[in-house]
């Protein structure tokens, strides 16, 4: 088999710091080729030296693609040549059809002007080859995210791609739509097309790939042939951290007091569709120094049931009792929710969790900062002894607290999230996917944080796609299907299977 | 591992000069292009612009654009705009005509209800804007008509005067001399020096603590400098003043105004929140910060800000005219973007406000003395917007 794509020497440089170091990766024609690392490990700096984005002369050494040198100028030059590259945020626009999608910066036109009968049966064919049956007049808006993924690859193919590259494609998905798309890249292997995948799913990875080359600190470690040897999650990781790890969840002896939380009777209606009820009657408890796990597919009505929760940010016909130390709390508000002691950190921290121009210190305070001030007015150097205390205390690594959180890396800006409710000094904090995106060193400190504040004596509900995680962290877990709480395990009983298997029953009735 | 934690830790390093002023350039950017230009403008009038009387004028000319861009200036910082601020100055000036010249209220009934006034058309605006989320862009440009309108009407098309002489003083009195100098007012000079020694007592605090607490400090040398020089300012200006008539009232006015609005933006929890609110609205909400409340109230501000800026204007003008305030809300808007505010909320500093204010004023006034048409005022004008939002885009990339 013929290598497709050869990167040698490659070194990158930004201002201080050296992004790339020696870098070589060998992609034989017609491989799934994975492409692992840490965050900040150099993956995606390595993806843009390719596709152009970073333009030939700002790196050093050498490209060969189809057997001969590229010198890429830009993306066009790349794109020219069938590779394409697909980002994690998508790159579609909303509010235009699935075909003025697929075909935008590449109209089929003459002379300027749109012949939309071939756009449209084009469109119909590469939809089919991606196995969706839209019509190519529907609005990119009123796609979930897995089918928006899949009108990003049929973009692709329509630019006759060589080699796919997908940055994070499943991060988003549940595992129907992983699985589909997986699926698909399979198939386009048969038919000669390479891809190289970037994922933090590891299963996904072992499931799929033919090769995988592991980048830390930006030079390449190895690259593991899985087509004559098994190579399972254990042996990546401990390529990526470049160490076992034994136990990817802290231990921790539980010690568990009485009830806490109560939550009774819980519904929530859609915030358009008044008739669609999306959480259902939910009844859930919390008991001290406990740690629970709300499991579930994506859409399953998780981060609705919490947002609702918390001061009614999501939904409208909000009804049930939420009760603290046996009292009923008022959460109407989420500034009531915060004073009566409840605290939500959300599963999209760029949107919903941090002010990404202001700095380390000014978001930490931000849900509380009478706890700095006094009579209205801040004051600097307590809230900045707050921030630096944090800032000691989960690891959060940056130049200073002063530093703007836009600049911080996902794992180190959910420590910022955490520190700010840590601060809000909750009795009960709701941890909504709170390792998503975030690389395996990072996931343990979380983890560690998590399991500091349980012992503590405070409450921890934490709702995660990923079932691992659950059961390595949690020490009951419910289980959530179409809004309603449909099982409730112990840790000690609980198993992946378990888990599934009531999923599935539930959805049968 | 370990080790680089550490090592990120640790204290930071004092800065060397040229360090420090490359990473804070756009700090004192502003101000310097503030001095270059009026150097400039002082070099080519023959020095005409640093006279007294002309300092003076440049003070009251400026005055009600420097008192609306504070209240512009939270508007923009909050993510939002307020275009009818132009025509509530015209609005607010008549209604103080009609009601001192027309229907015989006192000034200070008049000043009162007129600011009462401005804050409910803030009021009625932030209401659309914060509760039912219409673009602030749209409710104020309804505004703006509205008022624009109203003051057509309020004043039957014609020019309503002259105000009680207790009312002009407003714009055009100064502070009484209590030492009796004989053509210096004292006073004037006294509250300088008293102003300047407020000021550097409260920067070598804000220092000492600082630096107790291991934070980023400038260096000492560029520390005094900058002090010496603020001092050095503030103390040659009031000197001039003194020299001519003193501080005008409205100078005064301004300087609390301003002195007050660097403090809420600075170190309260308000002013911290709106900047929250203007960053990421989402955010703010899930952080607890009734954020509908929030632009409801600075809208509310800016409708005081700007009573209180068309109450000014009138007194200057001792009369109300249709036309009052018009264009007004481009200067002041212009004034808070030549200062740094960021169009998509989240940034922008009470300070770079009036410093923006003031490169407008400088220029409308250098200008005007140079004898420049209206015709090319504003070409340059434009240009000049441009040019420093650019500069601001261009540094914040790098």
């Amino acid at each position: 088999m013929n290598a497709i794509l050869e990167m040698r020497g490659i070194t990158k440089t930004f201002p201080g710091v050296k992004a790339l170091d020696n870098v070589n990766i060998t992609v034989k024609a017609g491989e799934i080729h994975a492409l692992v690392g840490e965050n900040g490990a150099g993956k995606s700096t390595l993806m843009k030296v390719l596709s152009g984005v970073y333009p030939y002369g700002t790196y050093s050494g050498d490209i060969y693609y189809e057997g001969e040198e590229r010198r890429f100028k830009g993306i066009a030059d790349s794109e020219k040549l069938g590779i394409i590259i697909i980002h994690q945020e998508l790159a579609l626009v909303p509010l235009l059809s699935i075909a003025e999608n697929i075909f935008l910066g590449n109209e089929q036109a003459e002379f300027g002007i749109i012949d939309w009968s071939t756009a449209f049966s084009r469109t119909k064919e590469l939809l089919k080859t991606v196995g969706l049956s839209e019509s190519p007049e529907t609005l990119v808006t009123n796609l979930g995210v897995g089918k928006q993924q899949l009108v990003e690859i049929a973009k692709a193919l329509s630019k006759k791609v060589k080699l796919l590259i997908l940055d994070e494609p499943t991060a988003s998905l549940n595992e129907k739509d992983s699985d589909a798309l997986l699926e698909l890249l399979l198939r386009f292997k048969e038919q000669g097309i390479s891809s190289i995948l970037i994922s933090h799913k590891l299963n996904e990875i072992s499931k799929v790939a033919d090769a995988i080359t592991v980048l830390r600190d930006g030079g390449t470690v190895e690259t593991l042939d899985c087509r004559s040897q098994d190579i399972g999650e254990d042996r990546i990781i401990r390529g990526m951290v470049g160490r076992t790890m034994e136990d990817r969840y802290p231990k921790r002896e539980p010690k568990i007091g009485e009830t806490i939380f109560q939550v009774e009777n819980w519904s929530a209606y859609h915030p358009l569709h008044a008739h669609v009820q999306v959480v259902k009657n939910v009844d859930l408890n919390i008991r001290r120094g406990e740690i629970v796990g709300i499991a579930g597919l994506m859409g399953a009505g998780r981060t609705e049931f919490a947002m609702s929760l918390f001061g009614r940010s999501y939904g409208q016909n909000i009804s049930g009792r939420v009760l603290l130390h046996g009292k009923e709390i008022d959460v109407s508000t989420v500034e009531r929710a915060v004073s009566n002691g409840i605290a939500y950190a959300t599963e999209d921290r760029k949107t919903y969790g941090l002010v990404l121009d202001e700095d380390i210190r000014k978001n930490i305070t931000l849900a509380r900062l009478g706890g700095v001030s006094k009579n209205l007015v801040i004051d600097d150097i307590q809230e900045l002894a707050v921030a630096n205390d944090f800032r000691k205390r989960l690891r959060i690594r940056s130049s200073s607290v002063f530093q703007q959180t836009v600049n911080l890396s996902g794992g180190n800006q959910q420590k910022v999230v955490l520190s700010k409710w840590l601060f809000a000094d909750p009795e009960i904090l709701i941890l909504d996917e709170p390792t998503r995106g975030i690389d395996v060193g990072a996931k343990y400190e979380i983890y560690t944080i998590i399991n500091r504040l349980a012992d503590s004596g405070k409450g921890v509900l934490m709702i995660s796609s990923e079932m691992p995680e659950l059961l390595g962290m949690c020490d009951r877990i419910y289980v959530m299907n179409e809004g309603a709480l449909i099982a409730e395990f112990d840790a000690a009983e609980a198993s992946q299977e378990k888990i599934m298997h009531a999923i599935v029953k539930s959805g049968r009735r | 591992m370990d080790t680089r934690i550490a090592e990120d830790l640790r204290a930071p390093r004092q800065t060397s000069w040229l360090d420090f002023v490359r990473t804070h350039f756009r700090d004192y950017g502003m101000l310097l292009s503030l001095l270059v230009i009026m150097l400039f403008f002082q070099v080519v009038t023959d020095g005409t612009l640093l006279r007294p009387l002309n300092l003076t004028n440049l003070v009251l000319q400026n005055s009600y654009i420097v008192i609306m861009a504070l209240g512009m200036l939270l508007v923009i910082v909050a993510g939002h705009i307020d275009l009818s601020v132009g025509s509530i100055v015209g609005f607010v000036g008549g209604l103080a005509a009609m009601m001192m010249v027309r229907w015989g209220f006192d000034p200070v009934t008049t000043t009162i209800a007129c600011l009462v006034v401005g804050g409910l058309i803030g009021a009625a605006q932030g209401y659309w804007v914060a509760y039912f989320k219409v673009p602030s862009f749209i409710v104020t440009l309804a505004g703006m008509l509205v008022f624009k309108g109203l003051t057509l009407a309020l004043l039957g098309g014609m020019s309503v005067g002259p105000f009680p002489v207790g009312f002009q003083r407003l714009s055009s009195g100064f502070i009484p001399d209590l030492f009796g100098g004989e053509g210096f007012n004292y006073t004037s000079l006294f509250l300088g020096v008293v102003s300047v020694a407020v000021l550097i007592y409260f920067s070598f605090r804000t220092r000492a603590n600082q630096l107790k607490h291991a934070v980023e400090t400038a260096p000492f040398g560029l520390f005094l400098f900058k002090n010496a020089l603020l001092a050095g300012l503030v103390v040659a200006f009031c000197y001039l003043m003194a020299t001519y008539r003193g501080l005008p009232n409205v100078l005064v006015i301004m300087a609390v105004l301003i002195a007050l609005y660097a403090f809420v933006t600075n170190r309260t929890t308000i002013g911290r929140r709106i900047y929250a609110l203007g960053g990421n609205e989402k955010a703010a909400k899930l952080s607890g910060i009734k954020t509908e409340r929030l632009t409801f109230l600075t809208f509310v501000n800016m409708g005081v800000l700007a009573g209180l800026a068309g109450l000014i204007f009138a007194a200057r003008l001792n009369t109300a005219t249709p036309k009052a305030g018009l264009g007004f809300e481009l200067d002041v808007i212009a004034a808070v973007f030549i200062g740094g505010a960021s169009a998509t909320g989240g940034v922008g500093k009470v300070t770079g406000a009036v410093i923006g204010a003031f490169v407008m004023g400088v220029m409308n006034n250098g200008m005007s003395i140079l004898g420049i048409g209206i015709d090319y005022q504003q070409v340059i004008k434009g240009l000049v917007l441009l040019a420093a939002v650019s500069l601001d885009v261009y540094n914040r990339k790098k």
